[in-house]
């Protein structure tokens, strides 16, 4: 017996990412969101997840600044790494751009722009 | 049935190999000669072993490994990988399969040549898709995040995360086998190369070579073997998350679930615990261990280690043998704690020697924050 192919939620959020658009999954009987894209709820098991577009808008939960040794030009390569907890209610490891590492304070608000790192579309930060 | 294996198997044998560097020396070559040691350590034969518990960060098959470079062929195999906090999982395997009879001599053992081999943290964890775009440093990006949130929240302070640095070092001063020696301040800690914000390069644990073992029998052997019985009052694991993005709380770890659960099995209260070897990866890990093991409240960890109550002649004894920041850490450094708690408890620990040190409450961290796994032992005097 073969299945159908078809995209499962991480392709799926993936696929949404490359047009532009930040989804997060929500169970239509108890409403939460989930981050990152499962097959269902953790923990209850809810399979009724629905695609929903995200508000983009969160606040920084922790932060950190990776130190680096400086490039050729002398230029800093330190980078920024932070914990972003979207209004919806679900947390993602991201980078706040936009502002010097060391600028980015824990309860920044911020809002989600989706950049390309190494090739691919991924979600980043910049102070709201 | 848990509270029940209390006292019930011991640990008889300890040994290490490769301590800090260990050069023209592969992982397996280490690992084997503290399993020789500690079996040595027991006056037990290589031939009686029937248990194999062991974890590397090389192997992916470690029981098959280990068992065919040692010649064991186990009646019973455990080659659980929780990250640095295994062998305290192994620990409670152990005790488990020893009394339900499923094996007579269990060992224990790890090995790394982690330093010599490269001077890198060596893993084979696989990249997290959620977090690698952002170019994280496994594991130190996730500690230094929550070091970041438990300053916001509750007040602590670099100098405070330094304290706990200065006391391990203190009391590797005191330990022959230490790798990382000499006098060390807080202000030496702060002045330290900063690698992710707010760890410096000496809130971070040593990346050194070291393989370390530990044989168990059931009581009523141990009594007969050739160094005093360390018995296993209780033990127990928590897990919660596996990266840090997903961790529920960067303040709270799941050794709030586990050290309750292996107390209660021990029927140890917190304050009977003469000696705590908390798995110290990175400063702020001492700090949040100390409060949700309930050595003091959530918040106050900071505060509690000020003032050098966590050093040799402080309010508690933590991490005697100076800890992986001081001592050792090869990478998974769970194995270690064992030894340091049984080295204390038979009253072998020489100038560093707790005194009176009769539970030792051992406790491995795996991952980022991820596996906790608690366990107690005690000497002759508990059971």
């Amino acid at each position: 017996m073969t299945t159908e192919p078809s995209p499962g939620p991480e392709a799926q959020f993936r696929a949404f990412l490359a047009e532009g658009r930040l989804m997060l999954q929500r169970s239509r009987t108890t409403g939460r969101y989930v981050f990152f894209p499962r097959i269902a709820v953790p923990g209850s098991g809810e399979r009724d997840l629905e695609w929903v577009e995200a508000s983009g808008l969160g606040t920084v939960y922790a932060t950190t600044v990776t130190r680096q040794r400086p490039n050729p030009d002398g230029s800093s390569a330190d980078y920024n790494i932070a914990l972003i907890d979207l209004d919806e209610g679900v947390r993602m490891m991201s980078r706040v751009e936009g502002i010097p590492p060391t600028e980015v304070r824990i309860g920044m608000r911020v809002k989600a722009r989706i950049a390309t790192i190494d090739g691919a579309p991924q979600v980043v930060f910049d102070p709201a | 049935m848990a509270r029940a294996l209390r006292g019930k198997v011991a640990v008889v044998g300890i040994g290490t190999a490769g301590m800090g560097e260990a050069p023209g020396r592969s992982a397996i070559e280490l690992l084997a000669e503290a399993a020789l040691a500690a079996l040595d350590d027991a006056g037990l034969s290589l031939a009686e072993v029937d248990g194999l518990f062991t974890a590397t960060s090389v192997h992916a098959f470690p029981t098959l490994s280990v068992g065919e470079y040692l010649g064991i062929r186990p009646r019973f195999f455990d080659g659980t990988n929780v990250g640095g906090s295994s062998f305290e999982a192994h620990l409670l395997h152990a005790a488990i399969a020893l009394e339900a009879g499923f094996c007579d001599v269990a060992l224990i053992a790890y090995g790394s040549n982690q330093r010599t081999a490269g001077g890198k943290f060596v893993s084979f964890s696989e990249p997290y898709a959620w977090e690698a775009p952002y170019r994280p440093r496994v594991p130190l990006t996730a500690y230094a995040l929550a070091a970041s949130r438990h300053m916001h929240v509750y007040g602590t302070t670099r100098e405070m995360l330094a304290e706990v640095a200065v006391a391990a070092r203190a009391w590797a001063n005191l330990n022959p086998q230490a790798f990382a020696k000499g006098p060390l301040t807080i202000a030496d800690v702060l002045a330290s190369r900063m690698v992710s914000d707010p760890l410096t390069v000496l809130d971070c644990c040593l990346v050194t070579d070291g393989a370390a073992a530990c044989v168990l029998t059931r009581a009523d052997r141990a009594k007969d073997l050739r160094k005093p019985p360390v018995y296993y009052l209780g033990a127990a694991g928590a897990q919660w998350h596996r990266a840090i993005s997903a961790m529920p709380d960067l303040t709270i770890t799941a050794a709030a679930e586990s050290g309750p659960r292996a107390l209660a099995h021990a029927g140890v209260s917190i304050g009977e615990v003469n000696l705590a070897m908390l798995y110290d990866a990175f400063t702020i890990n001492t700090i949040l261990f100390l409060e949700d093991l309930g050595f003091c409240p959530k918040g106050e960890g900071g505060r509690f280690v000020q003032g050098g109550a966590i050093a040799p002649g402080g309010k508690l004894a933590v991490n005697t043998n100076g800890g992986g920041l001081s001592c050792v850490h090869p990478g998974m450094y769970g194995m270690f704690l064992i030894v340091e708690a049984v080295t204390q408890l038979r009253g072998e620990a020489g100038e560093r020697q707790v005194r009176p040190c009769d539970v030792a409450l051992v406790h491995g961290n795996g991952g980022t924050l991820s596996s906790q796994v608690t366990a107690i032992l005690g000497s002759a005097r508990t059971v």
